[in-house]
């Protein structure tokens, strides 16, 4: 079989040669970056360098980012540290507000708040392409002073959805509540700047730039108390315990530089890759549905595709063709894509009962593919596994996407 | 041939995977998640429907070096199985999910899609052997291991269904699978058996059928009473929770005027009463049966032949006699020797030797004794 053709960077990318270089030259060092001997010293200003590259990467300051063990850890670190931070400072703050489009991340910490700690979760209506209605927000912080928090992703990671971020951050910060993002899927592919962006907390992961798993950030203003999740030895200023993981925290600050310094040409790249993609799909499959912000499920959208959604992210619906199937299929030809989050089991799909309902719904069958971005960026239309016709397999099930028979197969 | 193996995360659906993999196949392992929320089905290494399960199967499958895919069944599962054992319990049947699971999703959710996504057969780990008969049609016969063999569950298949579908372990005994499962380090060789029914956790059907019926007519309470007297002897909560030809349970406080035990006899689910009696009133001499399933030619209708018939799971076999009746629909068979505590719901599987000839949904039993009633 030839090279894997991997379209799913949405899920991981593979690390980058000089993160992974940085990140095997620390490894070869034993030293803690608490320690006050020489070897501590030097890990921790190994550290402490890699924060400053990373502040500098996310326009904010080095004292605003904590180290966690990726974004899942980030995100609950931001809605519980917040959450019960916030309801310190006033018992009244229980509401929390946030989208029905969040990464589980996000969601399901809400919902353990909601269902064992007393607070009571909002979910703001989005519309047919996920994107949040600001309107909905307004109205939930009509009466201000019950609300704990907003947390609104920068970008969708299923169909890449871009939020109205500069809106939610005007609506919240006037009335002084705080606004947490996770940018895990926006940092590296569009303009990510923590100070001018006006939110208060926002959470980046190290494996979906370029950089190893197992380690991303929080970004936080220092003046926002945050309860700390992890108790221990005190480390990031007490916000999270825990000896830091220094070959970890370099391969992530290296990879993260990178990835903001040419984020503008890989999104320039990506968008090209994209349309090549969508008018091959189109071409071989003519009723190819592509879902998300676009013409397709958005046509009265003033924003175009590249002010909508992620220049990485083609998220696609083949009707009558059931998507673990296909999946299997495209597999065994060597194309890697998915049908929903990896981060979700069974596998869901949150784009198209998020435009219907404001709570978790049933799943679809979709296949997503996000096309290539970093450096395996192979044009995979080009190796005829898409033939234009034969007799496809039709799916014994074909729930929810329409009756047609699917055209991927030779 | 192109082989999608069905692995439950057991060792007998890893050998066969294993097995269908060396013989040169091109295998494909499939786990199917039943239960969109594997908490709610058995956990522990009991079952085959949780994450832990899945995650065994996914080991087999990287042992063996095969891909491997979870494919999310729940849906048809829940309609399918689940649904139809509720009902079936609700009318006061006495329902086999597993055949039913062979019948409507194992044979054919995922036998259809294999075939359709360009698979030649589907290989699991049951315990029968297919045999190409003289006719031409492949035959299934029971395993050389007695105390496993499993054609009794897979007496649902028809010809289509044997002729795309590979059952590995058939001649195995069950011991040398496990010695096998641990020579090619797999490591759910010591994994024990599952027997219950796998989508009630704790293996408590009356209990798991009282949640779920919860107030679903018919299944109220009523009385327990003496068949032959009309006697009340005592009061239940649920005719769901009694199965005929059972002892246990009965919460009877008098006991019986000869002092043996009393069985269910009957079930009444719309008045809610169950009927008990002595052990010999339960013998069946006859039964009509409903859904014939034929492995291959269908008998011909209106006469008798002679065949062996199991009623229920690892049940015995019994000398009989089978009649089709005109338009094939349905089917008359006659015990030689009595049976006890055979409940309609159940499948009568019907044997030729070790052939399977195919089988039926128990309809109504006959207790009169044989030939009496016709």
């Amino acid at each position: 079989m030839t090279d894997p053709v991997y379209l799913d960077h949405a899920a991981t990318t593979p690390m980058v040669p000089e993160a992974l270089e940085a990140m095997v030259e620390q490894l070869g060092r034993a030293a803690n970056p608490s320690s006050l001997h020489a070897s501590g010293r030097a890990a921790r200003r190994a550290v402490e360098e890699a924060r400053e590259r990373v502040a500098a990467a996310l326009g904010c300051r080095p004292g605003e980012v904590v180290f966690t063990s990726g974004g899942t850890e980030a995100d609950n670190l931001a809605l519980k540290g917040l959450a019960w931070a916030r309801r310190d400072g006033d018992p009244r703050r229980t509401r929390l507000l946030t989208t029905a489009v969040e990464h589980h991340a996000v969601l399901d910490p809400l919902e353990w708040l909601e269902e064992r700690q007393g607070f009571a979760v909002e979910h703001l209506a989005v519309d047919a392409a996920g994107r949040l209605d600001p309107a909905a927000l307004d109205g939930a912080l009509a009466e201000p002073s019950g609300v704990g928090l907003v947390s609104v992703m920068w970008a969708n990671n299923e169909v890449g959805t871009l939020q109205p971020l500069d809106r939610v951050v005007a609506s919240a910060s006037e009335r002084g509540i705080p606004v947490h993002t996770d940018a895990v899927q926006a940092v590296g592919a569009v303009p990510v700047d923590f100070a001018s962006s006006g939110v208060d907390a926002m959470t980046v992961s190290g494996h979906k730039i370029g950089g190893p798993h197992g380690v991303g950030a929080l970004v936080v203003r220092r003046d926002l108390p945050v309860a700390p999740l992890l108790h221990g030895g005190g480390q990031e200023r007490d916000v999270r315990s825990g000896t830091l993981d220094t070959p970890a925290v370099v391969g992530f600050a290296t990879a993260l530089d990178l990835a903001v310094a040419r984020q503008a040409e890989h999104a320039a790249h990506l968008r090209a890759l994209r349309a090549r993609l969508v008018e091959g799909l189109r071409r071989v499959v003519p009723d190819v549905v592509l879902n998300g912000p676009g013409p397709d499920s958005d046509p009265d959208s003033v924003l175009g595709w590249d002010e909508a959604r992620l220049p990485g992210n083609v998220h696609v619906s083949f009707p009558g063709c059931e998507g673990d199937s296909l999946l299997m299929l495209l597999d065994a030809r060597g194309i890697e894509c998915s049908t929903g989050s990896a981060c979700r089991r069974p596998r869901t799909c949150c784009w198209r009962w998020a435009a219907t309902t404001t709570r978790p719904g049933p799943r679809c069958a979709s296949p997503s593919a996000a096309p290539p971005r970093g450096p395996t960026s192979t044009p995979w239309w080009t190796r005829s596994v898409l033939p234009s016709s034969g007799p496809g397999p039709r799916s014994s099930e074909t729930p929810g996407c329409g009756g047609t028979a699917m055209k991927v197969l030779p | 041939m192109k082989v999608l193996a069905a692995m439950s995360g057991g060792v007998d659906s890893a050998v066969a995977a294993a097995r269908a993999h060396e013989a040169g196949h091109d295998v494909t392992g499939v786990h199917l998640a039943l239960s969109r929320n594997p908490a709610s089905y058995r956990s522990g290494a009991r079952g085959c429907c949780t994450i832990e399960d899945s995650n065994d199967a996914r080991r087999a499958a990287d042992v063996i070096g095969i891909p491997f895919y979870v494919w999310d069944l729940s849906e048809r599962f829940h309609e399918d199985v689940v649904e139809d054992f509720m009902d079936e319990y609700a009318a006061g049947r006495t329902p086999n999910p597993c055949l039913r699971c062979n019948e409507k999703i194992k044979f054919a959710a995922v036998l259809d899609r294999a075939l359709a996504l360009g698979f030649d057969a589907v290989a699991t780990g049951h315990y029968a052997l297919l045999r190409d008969g003289d006719d031409g049609l492949v035959e299934m016969h029971r395993s050389v291991d007695a105390g496993k063999d499993q054609s009794y569950v897979l007496g649902v298949l028809d010809q289509h269904q044997l002729r795309h579908s590979l059952f590995p372990l058939g001649d195995t005994p069950k011991v040398q699978v496990r010695e096998e499962a641990a020579r090619r380090g797999l490591l759910v060789a010591d994994k024990p058996d599952s027997h219950d029914i796998c989508f009630v956790a704790d293996g408590d059907n009356a209990g798991w059928l009282r949640e779920k019926l919860g107030e679903r007519a018919p299944n109220h309470g009523g009385a327990i009473v003496d068949d032959e007297t009309g006697e009340e002897l005592g009061r239940h909560d649920g005719t769901y929770g009694y199965t005929i030809g059972q002892r246990k349970g009965l919460r009877i406080g008098t006991p019986a005027p000869d002092g043996k035990p009393r069985f269910v006899l009957d079930i009444e689910p719309v008045e809610g009463t169950v009927r008990v009696g002595p052990r010999e009133r339960l013998a069946v001499h006859g039964l009509e049966g409903i859904r014939p399933r034929w492995c291959g030619t269908v008998p011909a209708p209106g006469s008798w032949s002679d065949c062996t018939v199991q009623l229920r799971a690892h049940g015995d076999e019994h000398r009989a006699r089978l009649r089709v009746h005109e338009g094939g629909e349905s089917v008359s068979v006659d015990l030689l020797d009595a049976a006890y505590g055979i409940a309609p719901g159940q499948a009568v599987v019907v044997y030729d030797g070790s052939r399977v000839v195919g089988s039926a949904t128990i309809a109504s039993t006959d207790r009169s004794p044989a030939g009496s009633a016709r």
